[in-house]
C-alpha cells in the first residue's frame, strides 16, 4: 500500500473508491469471462486435454508426470551446477577487480562488460553448438554436450552478474572493516577472505537468491537450442504427443512460478530480517543489477 | 569472419529486424508496465489484485514459456496475427512486469514527508503528484528502468530464437544451417550484432544516470 500518494480517506474518497472498486471488478471480470468463454468455445477445458495432467486415473498420467518430474530434476541440476560455478567464478572476478590496480583491471573489466551485454540465449547457443567444433567436447562427461553447453553458457553470463553483486557487497562495507583487519596484521588476501567476503555475502544474500530465480528461468532457453531434457523441452514432447499445448504449458508455468515465488519470498524475508537487525554498518545493498533474465 | 562478410546484407537486415522488435517492445512495455504500476498503487482493491497477479505470474515464468503461451494461446482466444506479433507480445507482457516493479519502487521511494509537505502547503492531489512526487520518482526510476529495458534488448534474442524471423538470430541460423557456414564465426557475428545494440545502450544509460542522480 502506497502511503505517499494519498491521505486516509474521507467519506467522499471512500465513496469514489467504492465506485472504482465495483467498476474495476466488473472490468476485470468481464475480460476474464471473455477469455474463459472463448477458450471454452474452442474446447480448451475439455477433460481429454486436462486429464493426462490432472487426473491420476488417466492412462497417460503416470508417464506424463514421470517426464515432467525428470524434466524438473534436469532443470534443477543444470541450474544448481551453473549457480555453484557462477558464484565461485563471480567471487574470483570480484576479488580480482578489487585487488588489481587501475590499469591491470582494464582487460578484466572489458571482458565483464562484454559478457554483461551479451544475450544469454546466444551464449548458450554458442556453447552448445560451437564448443565441440573447437575441441571442447563433453560427450564423455556426465550429462553430455547439452548439459555442459547450457551450464557454461549460463555461467559465462551469471558469473559476471554475481561478480557485480559481490563487488557491490564488499564496497558497501564500512572502510573501517578493511582498515582494522589490515591493522591487526592480516594480509590483503586474509582480509578479503576472513573479514570482507563473509560480511559481503551476508549483505548480498537477498540479491544472490533473486539471481537464482533468473538462472532457473534461463535454463529453459536451452529448449530453443539443443536437446537437453529439462522441463520446457519435456513439455514440448508432451504437448506434441497429446496435442494440449495450453494445458501442458500452464502446468509448467505453475511449476516455475511455485519455485520462483518461494525463492523470491525467501529473499524478501531475509532482506526484511537484515533490515530489522539494523546492524547500522552493513545495510543491505539495493540490487542494482536488474533481475530480469529470460 | 567470412560467414558474416559474405552475408552482410542478411546480417544488416537482421540487425534492422532486431531493432524493430526492440523498438516496438520498448514502447509497448513501457506503456503497459506503467499502466499496471498505476493499478498496483491505486486505492482500488480489484485493480491492485490484478496488478499483483500480473506481476507475480509474469515475473516468475520464463520468457520462453510466455512466448509459447502467446503462440498457442492467443489464437485460441481469437487473436490471430503473425508470428512476429506473438513474439513481440510475449516480450512485452514479460517485460511489463519488470517495468511495473521498477516504476512502483520509484513511487514508493519518495519519502511520505514530501507528499505531506505538499499537502500542508495546500497543493491539490494532481499538483502534489505532478509537481512533487512524480518528478522525484522519475529520477529514482531511471536507473532500474534502464536496466530493465537493456535486459529486454537482450531478451529480444530469445524472441529471435523462438523464430519470429527476419532478425539477427534468424540471420545466424540461416547462415549456419541453410548456407552451411560454421557455427562459431556465424554466431560470434550475431553476438557482436547484439553487443552493438546493448553496449551503446548501457553507455547511454550511464550518462543519463549521472545527469539525473540526486543526493538524498
Amino acid at each position: 500500500m502506497t502511503s505517499v500518494l494519498y491521505d486516509a480517506q474521507g467519506p467522499r474518497a471512500r465513496r469514489a473508491t467504492l465506485i472504482g472498486t465495483v467498476i474495476g471488478a466488473l472490468v476485470v471480470l468481464a475480460v476474464l469471462t471473455v477469455v474463459v468463454l472463448r477458450l471454452a468455445d474452442r474446447g480448451q477445458f475439455d477433460a481429454e486435454l486436462w486429464a493426462p495432467l490432472l487426473s491420476p486415473g488417466d492412462e497417460a498420467f503416470a508417464s506424463v508426470w514421470r517426464l515432467l518430474g525428470n524434466g524438473l530434476i534436469y532443470t534443477l541440476q543444470a541450474a544448481a551446477i551453473s549457480i555453484a560455478l557462477s558464484l565461485l567464478l563471480g567471487t574470483l572476478i570480484a576479488v580480482a577487480r578489487l585487488q588489481l590496480g587501475r590499469t591491470a583491471r582494464i582487460p578484466l573489466v572489458a571482458v565483464v562488460e562484454l559478457l554483461r551485454g551479451a544475450p544469454v540465449v546466444i551464449l548458450i547457443y554458442l556453447c552448445v553448438r560451437a564448443l565441440p567444433d573447437i575441441g571442447l567436447d563433453f560427450r564423455s562427461w556426465y550429462g553430455g554436450r547439452e548439459l555442459w553447453g547450457l551450464v557454461i553458457g549460463l555461467t559465462l553470463y551469471n558469473m559476471v552478474v554475481f561478480g557485480e553483486i559481490v563487488r557491490a557487497g564488499v564496497a558497501s562495507l564500512p572502510r573501517g572493516q578493511r582498515e582494522a583487519a589490515l591493522a591487526t596484521g592480516l594480509t590483503q588476501w586474509q582480509t578479503m577472505r576472513l573479514v570482507l567476503l563473509p560480511q559481503a555475502f551476508r549483505v548480498m544474500l537477498p540479491a544472490i537468491i533473486s539471481q537464482l530465480v533468473v538462472v532457473l528461468k534461463d535454463t529453459s532457453l536451452v529448449a530453443f537450442v539443443g536437446n537437453y531434457p529439462e522441463l520446457l523441452s519435456r513439455g514440448q514432447d508432451i504437448q506434441r504427443n497429446l496435442d494440449n499445448p495450453i494445458q501442458t504449458f500452464t502446468i509448467i508455468a505453475l511449476l516455475f512460478i511455485a519455485i520462483n515465488f518461494t525463492l523470491g519470498k525467501f529473499a524478501e524475508a531475509i532482506q526484511r530480517r537484515q533490515a530489522r537487525g539494523g546492524r547500522s554498518s552493513a545495510t543491505t545493498v539495493q540490487q542494482e543489477t536488474a533481475v530480469t533474465g529470460a | 569472419m567470412t560467414a558474416v562478410t559474405d552475408n552482410l546484407d542478411l546480417f544488416v537486415s537482421g540487425y534492422l529486424g532486431s531493432l524493430s522488435v526492440i523498438l516496438a517492445a520498448t514502447v509497448a512495455s513501457l506503456v503497459l508496465g506503467t499502466v499496471i504500476a498505476a493499478f498496483r498503487v491505486s486505492p482500488v482493491p480489484p485493480l491492485r489484485a490484478f496488478g499483483t497477479f500480473w506481476v507475480t505470474t509474469l515475473r516468475n515464468t520464463p520468457l520462453s514459456v510466455v512466448l509459447f503461451f502467446c503462440a498457442f494461446g492467443l489464437p485460441e482466444i481469437g487473436i490471430n496475427r503473425s508470428f512476429w506479433f506473438f513474439g513481440v507480445t510475449g516480450l512485452v507482457l514479460y517485460t511489463s512486469a519488470f517495468v511495473c516493479e521498477a516504476v512502483r519502487a520509484g513511487i514508493n521511494s519518495v519519502s511520505p514527508g514530501q507528499a505531506e509537505a505538499a499537502r500542508a502547503i495546500g497543493l491539490t492531489f494532481t499538483q502534489s503528484l505532478g509537481q512533487i512526487v512524480l518528478p522525484q520518482a522519475l529520477r529514482t526510476v531511471v536507473p532500474p528502468l534502464g536496466s530493465v529495458i537493456i535486459a529486454m534488448f537482450k531478451n529480444s534474442a530469445v524472441v529471435g530464437a523462438f523464430g519470429v524471423g527476419g532478425d539477427l538470430f534468424s540471420a545466424g541460423t540461416r547462415t549456419n544451417s541453410a548456407l552451411g557456414y560454421e557455427t562459431l564465426p556465424t554466431f560470434l557475428g550475431v553476438l557482436i550484432g547484439y553487443l552493438c545494440i546493448t553496449l551503446p545502450a548501457a553507455g547511454l544509460l550511464a550518462l543519463i544516470e549521472k545527469r539525473v542522480a540526486i543526493a538524498r
